[in-house]
């Protein structure tokens, strides 16, 4: 199950449901990531592709499923207006063993930065910016390839 | 055809949408991108991607028949 949430996410209902559907699995791993306040970011706003988005994120879910022999994989990301504080991506696998339940976790993230149309501008005192994915997200991206 | 924005492009174009009627001559996605370019360089930039009716496109592309052409620019998710 992945999807995109014009709305506030809540990871621990998220979890909870998750948790419940992954009945059986040995190892279930999460990660939320929360919007930072640092750097004076007051809000920031995710622009999507209606349609490019979705089926991107959807991908990069299949290839994790495959690729970590996951039971069960999701992953809900936020579109619009993000406050600081709060939740921004939640992504979850559950798997027989732990390694494969946290490196799919990690490989999601890592792909999530540089692969789906997602677009991140924050407004601070300042104004307004776009961010663009760092070098290091390249790398981390990049680290999955040569394990493949 | 229409021509959609996306990311720092709907600030660097001043909209997310627009409709224009393209040349005869203009027959794919990169001749499209250099068309367009003329009037908003940061187009030009071969880091923005180019969809074709939601399709990404890798190089050129034909747009006969195609009703819309999206510009993604690099992307920052997560």
């Amino acid at each position: 199950m992945s999807f995109l949430s014009p709305d506030p996410i809540d990871p621990v209902a998220l979890l909870d449901v998750f948790t419940r559907a992954a009945d059986g699995a040995g190892a279930i791993v999460s990660f939320t990531g929360v919007v930072r306040g640092e750097d004076g970011v007051e809000l920031l706003w995710l622009d999507h592709h209606p349609h490019l988005t979705e089926q991107a994120i959807g991908e990069v879910a299949g290839e994790a499923k495959r690729r970590f022999a996951l039971d069960a994989l999701t992953v809900v990301h936020r579109i619009g207006s993000v406050a600081p504080g709060e939740p921004i991506v939640f992504v979850a696998a559950a798997a027989r063993h732990r390694r494969a339940a946290f490196d799919a976790v990690d490989h999601v993230m890592d792909r999530l930065k540089t692969d789906v149309p997602l677009w991140k501008r924050e407004t601070s005192a300042d104004g307004t910016s776009w961010i663009e994915a760092r070098p290091e997200d390249h790398h981390d991206r990049a680290r999955w390839e040569r394990k493949a | 055809m229409r021509l959609t924005f996306f990311g720092r492009l709907r600030d660097a174009i001043g909209a997310d949408v627009i409709d224009c009627s393209i040349p005869a001559n203009i027959v794919d996605s990169e001749a499209l991108r250099t068309w367009i370019g003329q009037e908003y360089p940061a187009l030009l930039d071969p880091n923005v991607r180019i969809a074709l009716d939601d399709v990404l496109t890798a190089g050129p592309a034909p747009i006969a028949g195609v009703a819309e052409a999206a510009f993604l620019p690099p992307v920052s998710g997560g």
